[in-house]
């Protein structure tokens, strides 16, 4: 299986001079193809930026990030759009615009390429809100959805693109321990129908049992596989 | 597809975004239309004040003016000699040539017995320099001594002037010299006088002892038809003396606009009240624009991490700014065209809503918000997911 991201070496510290805060240390992590990775630890420990560097919303500067076989570390601007392009994100909270309705929240994925027609994002859209289970609330507002439902939009929207990488920063922070395993579950389940890898970050150890795989994060460095 | 997309994605977004606060939207929609009612009518004064200026010399009919060179405008005119005027006969194109003689001076109401100074215009009765049929068909009463003709459109404060005539009451003064009003024409105020009245050349030496018949305000010089009116002013130039100015019509209409604009301050006053309102539809429309994009700031590190790229929500912003010019400039249009109603029936000032000042409000608001718009985009740097998730 081919490796989807690959992470070798990197290091990353905010501030400069004096206050620099050192935060990775030589992380090394390679991820395949439909893999499912967690990454746990205590808060402070550099997991979400890692997440962020590798999502392509975080420049680094040390080491060596691969994803999807485009190098990210000192790139250009054009090169981590592209990367963050070819990425389902999801969020701690939900992110979604509180002013569209599901359906055209999930839409905004399909919008950035122009190979659909309306009808097909339409049509896609709506199949990747059906998969979720929100196939009767295409048209709600952010507004007129639970916790748990909007969760489900935003992994829709996540995955409407068929994206190869899925990052998910923390995506059950925000909900009960039930609508919680529900969302990674499902989030597992069409995960891996289409082979997509999955790195996900939490420190909610209810959820640990979906992973293939789960790295330890403590001060920057990776302290068990 | 994809050019349409380039703009129309941004801009549906930015549409759905607007409509979704509804109140926010009315409160953005109300600094923009104020700003519109205001340049609206900063506007509406500025040419009512040039159309008004220009109502004398509008209706004069003539292809020629002298007028001496010191004179800054017809309302305070500079006297020259008849004797100037009638060197033009010499020309063979010029088929007759008549004095205008202009003074202020004031009239008494007749009801109030309030005196108010108002402009008055003498010339031969037969003379026809006036394209006014009110004045053509009262020559005849005009020739009798003491007699004058009163402008209807004159500010209400000189009285009622139709009903005190069909009453029989037209004896009045001015400057203090009693004089019957013998019937009315339509001309309309301007800013130096609030009411015009005619009469003959005579009666004017009348109603002012102090001037003679030698000394003219004006000169209106008719020309035979078909004559060409540029090269009679060119050889007339080389003919007359320095210190008149030869105008055709439109240079006469031209420099009595000129003088409102350039040499009084009014025109500078309302200019400076049409940058204000610029000004102030700015601040509005930035600060609206502002706290949308902080308020959609999570919105828009969301897409950005999803590979949206800046120039999307920089198109984002400027289709807002064009929406709120649109969506402002509606309501102002149809809230200034009342207000121009109320002015014309009010203050007896013509400000017709022409298209060219349609579209130019429009180019004014479109302009004011697509700064506000290039001001706010700075704002758009703080939407950065890195620093958000």
């Amino acid at each position: 299986m081919p490796a989807v991201i690959d992470v070798e070496h990197l290091d990353f510290s905010f501030g400069s001079g004096a206050l620099t805060q050192p935060v990775l240390k030589d992380i090394t992590l390679s991820i395949r193809k439909g893999e499912i990775v967690l990454i746990t630890g205590p808060s402070g420990s550099g997991k979400t930026t890692f997440l962020t560097i590798i999502g392509g919303l975080r420049q680094a500067f040390h080491g060596s990030v691969k994803v999807l076989d485009q190098q990210l570390i000192n790139s250009s601007e054009q090169v981590k759009v592209k990367a963050r392009q070819q990425i389902g994100y999801i969020f701690q909270q939900h992110n979604l615009l509180k002013s569209l309705s599901a359906l055209q929240n999930v839409s905004m994925t399909l919008e950035m390429g122009n190979a659909l027609t309306e009808q097909q994002r339409r049509d896609r859209s709506a199949e990747a809100l059906i998969a979720v289970g929100l196939g009767d609330r295409l048209d709600y507002k952010p507004g007129q959805l639970s916790g748990g439902q909007l969760q489900r939009v935003s992994i829709a929207r996540a995955l409407v693109g068929q994206p190869k990488i899925i990052l998910a920063d923390e995506p059950t922070a925000s909900l009960d321990k039930q609508s919680g395993y529900e969302a990674v579950s499902l989030l597992k389940r069409l995960a891996k129908e289409s082979q997509t890898a999955i790195l996900l970050v939490t420190h909610d150890y209810r959820i640990l049992d979906i992973a293939d795989r789960v790295v330890e994060l403590e001060d920057g460095v990776i302290k068990s596989v | 597809m994809n050019k349409l997309a380039w703009f129309y994605f941004p801009a549906r977004l930015a549409w759905r975004q607007l409509i979704f606060d509804r109140s926010k939207l009315v409160a953005a929609i109300c600094g923009v239309l104020f700003a519109c009612v205001l340049v609206f009518m900063q506007l509406g004064f500025k040419d009512s004040l040039y159309a008004s200026a220009a109502s004398a010399p509008v209706k004069l009919s003539g292809d020629l003016f002298l007028m001496h060179k010191q004179s800054e405008a017809m309302w305070r005119p500079i006297q020259f000699k008849r004797s100037e005027l009638m060197r033009v006969l010499g020309n063979p194109a010029v088929a007759e040539a008549y004095p205008l003689y202009l003074g202020l001076a004031p009239l008494k109401n007749i009801k109030t017995q309030v005196k108010r100074t108002l402009m008055v215009y003498g010339f031969d009765p037969d003379s026809l320099i006036f394209n006014l049929d009110e004045i053509k068909n009262k020559r005849h009463e005009l020739r009798l001594k003491d007699t004058v003709l009163f402008d209807e459109y004159s500010r209400p404060e000189f009285g009622p002037m139709r009903s005190l005539l069909e009453a029989g009451r037209n004896v009045t003064e001015i400057n203090d010299y009693k004089v019957n009003i013998v019937g009315l024409f339509r001309l309309g105020v301007s800013f130096a006088a609030d009411g015009n009245v005619m009469t003959s050349d005579l009666n004017f030496m009348r109603i002012f002892p102090r001037r003679n018949l030698s000394e003219i305000d004006m000169g209106v010089i008719k020309l035979h038809p078909g004559a060409p009116v540029q090269q009679v002013k060119a050889e007339l130039r080389s003919q007359l003396n320095e210190f008149v100015n030869i105008f055709s019509y439109e240079e006469l209409l031209k420099y009595e606009k000129d003088y409102w604009a350039n040499t009084a301050p009014i025109g500078f006053i309302f200019g400076f009240g049409t940058v204000m309102g610029w000004v102030v539809g700015l601040v509005i429309v930035y600060q609206i624009l502002f706290t949308d994009i902080a308020n959609h700031r999570n919105e828009f590190a969301t897409l950005k991490a999803m590979g949206y790229e800046h120039g999307y929500f920089v198109r984002l912003v400027f289709a807002s700014a064009f929406f709120l010019a649109v969506l402002g400039f509606i309501p102002g249009y149809v809230l200034s065209l009342g207000l121009y109603h109320l002015a014309e029936s009010q203050m007896y000032m013509p400000m017709p809503m022409l298209w060219s000042k349609i579209i130019t409000v429009f180019l004014f608001i479109l302009s004011m918000c697509v700064m506000a718009g290039l001001l706010a985009i700075r704002k758009l740097k703080d939407a950065n997911p890195a620093d958000m998730f």
